[in-house]
């Protein structure tokens, strides 16, 4: 549905005069034991078939975004003197990660009806436009507990938007680095690339990179799912096996 | 040295993991408790998502009472028949407690009395522990004859008595047999082996020689931390194998040099060290409940309510 739109979005743009021709540093990150965070190299260049149009220079928003999933957000409140989980909502549709990396301040970059349109701004990327289910559902807190994801996934090094890092040469070539954490999930990230003058829009582009794990950590996440008595009985078999063998070292050890 | 666990999803130092199995195994050998009370709230400080960090200290709590159970063993300190009997308890205790468990889930407040519960009953065992051994350090300080304990006579007048040779103890087997099922349930609903509410009980309750007490805890502990590891990792698929091997590294090694420690110490000593610590984190556990959090809202899994 939400593709469809795009799709439509990018239909109904005016004359495409400029394009992205796009780059990556890696077509995919991949998770293995010793993962700790990457950092993708999104770079590029503007095509155009008629000279650079004078005016405002161009500028380039590039958005990064993990999965996006509901979320159940709780708010403790004081009862009874100690702190409990009293009111909850469902945000309908959060990305489990979230960069955005401009070439000039945010609102220069980008109008407001803009970013409605295109939901670049974090607050925008949350949908809680139901709200509809939980204790604390439409009595108006509910923008409380979007704020409140904005804020732990930040403190998390999820989400982000870094101003002024996108380098535009020449308005016509441009790069910025996008930096992953460690703690990423698996998915399907999607890459957007805006080139906007004066605040709108003139050209998107849309890719993605997947990021997966691989290896080790791949086969004990299939195991774990797919056949979960196997490998209950081989963590406890590793556990025994673990406490055996200690126990067996320590007394050769005690023996000399 | 970062490492990815792959169900947690998290990246974490791998020394720390090892130091933390470590300190808790140690702590393990020496008192015979599973240490899950402890390291439980160690993983979620550390960033550990909460479900993993319960189902996974299950199975890591299975390597290290299996490491300290065997210097028992080899010392002749379980009571294998006393054990059994707990045990039977306790698979009873812990198949209700996760019926408990999700009931509690339903209501959604699962988090608040898993809190309470810790508070209530290591505030409850650390008190009566500490004032228990303080009295017997007392007494044998002055140098008065060791305390005798109680002989509860009710326990004495109950049917299908057993004896237990190891224990030098002849009883009903109605008490260890309440006594497991009632470690089962706090067990699946605390994600702890239960070692710190069975060793007092068998020392209190039951009347058994504090000796023979840390090694027949670990182990019952052993089989009803499998069931409850199993239990997870077939329905909640939270049990993280490459955690559980980091921290059982650790723990399988401090498991036994907490046992050597543990006879060098004498049984009044181990106590209230025991006490002390069990109090210190019911004091953590009340605070985080009475002071005002930093962060109000907390995101959980959809449909987890």
């Amino acid at each position: 549905m939400l593709r469809a739109l795009l799709c439509l979005l990018i239909l109904t743009l005016p004359a495409r005069a400029e394009e992205v021709v796009l780059g990556l540093s890696q077509d995919e990150v991949a998770i293995t034991a010793t993962f700790d965070g990457s950092q993708i190299l999104v770079f590029g260049a503007v095509k155009r078939e008629s000279p650079i149009p004078t005016g405002p220079p161009l500028q380039v928003v590039v958005a990064v975004s993990g999965p996006s999933e509901p979320v159940l957000v709780r708010r403790k409140d004081r009862r009874f003197g100690i702190w409990i989980n009293t009111d909850s909502v469902l945000v309908d549709s959060a990305p489990s990660f979230y960069k955005v990396a401009t070439s000039a301040p945010f609102d220069t970059v980008l109008t407001d009806v803009q970013d409605l349109q295109y939901r670049v701004s974090i607050e925008r990327a949350i949908q809680s436009v139901g709200a509809t289910f939980g204790t604390a559902a439409g009595s108006g807190g509910a923008q409380d507990f979007t704020q409140a994801v904005m804020r732990i996934r930040e403190s998390q090094d999820l989400y982000k938007i870094v101003e002024n890092a996108v380098n535009v040469d020449q308005q016509t070539l441009f790069r910025t680095a996008i930096d992953m954490p460690a703690n990423l999930t698996e998915g399907a990230y999607s890459i957007r690339i805006f080139l906007t003058r004066e605040g709108e829009v003139i050209s998107l582009y849309e890719t993605q990179i997947d990021v997966k794990k691989v290896g080790l950590e791949r086969w004990l996440y299939n195991l774990s799912r797919e056949r979960p008595l196997i490998y209950g009985l081989m963590s406890l078999a590793i556990a025994i096996f673990a406490g055996w063998g200690a126990s067996a070292a320590f007394q050769v050890f005690r023996l000399r | 040295m970062q490492i990815y666990l792959p169900i947690a999803e998290v990246s974490v130092n791998a020394f720390l993991l090892l130091g933390l199995g470590g300190i808790v195994g140690v702590l393990s050998g020496m008192f015979g408790v599973g240490g899950g009370f402890l390291m439980t709230p160690l993983l979620f400080f550390i960033g550990i998502p909460p479900a993993v960090a319960v189902a996974t200290e299950a199975n890591q709590i299975v390597a290290s009472s299996f490491s300290g159970v065997l210097a028992h063993v080899r010392r002749k300190t379980v009571d294998f028949r006393m054990g059994t009997v707990l045990l039977v308890g306790g698979l009873v205790g812990a198949a209700l407690g996760v019926v408990v468990f999700n009931y509690l889930k339903s209501l959604g407040q699962v988090d608040l009395l898993v809190r309470l519960c810790y508070v209530v009953f290591l505030g409850i065992i650390g008190a009566m522990m500490f004032v228990e051994s303080l009295r017997a350090i007392r007494k044998s300080r002055a140098g008065g004859p060791p305390p005798k304990r109680k002989k509860h006579t009710w326990i004495q007048k109950l049917p299908f008595k057993m004896r237990f040779r190891t224990s030098g103890l002849y009883i009903s087997v109605i008490p260890p047999v309440i006594v497991g099922i009632c470690v089962g349930i706090l067990a699946a609903i605390m994600g702890v082996g239960g070692g710190f509410i069975m060793v007092p009980a068998m020392i209190y309750l039951l009347g058994m020689p504090t000796k023979v007490v840390v090694g027949t805890s670990l182990f019952q502990i052993i089989f009803v931390t499998a069931f409850t590891t199993l239990l997870h990792a077939t329905t909640n698929f939270t049990v993280d194998v490459a955690l559980a091997v980091l921290l059982l590294i650790g723990g399988v090694i401090g498991a036994q040099i907490g046992t050597t420690l543990g006879t060098k110490l004498k049984a009044e000593q181990l106590r209230i060290l025991l006490a002390i610590m069990v109090l210190a984190v019911c004091v953590k556990l009340a605070l985080d409940l009475l002071i005002m959090p930093s962060e109000l809202y907390s995101i959980g899994a959809a449909g987890g309510h």
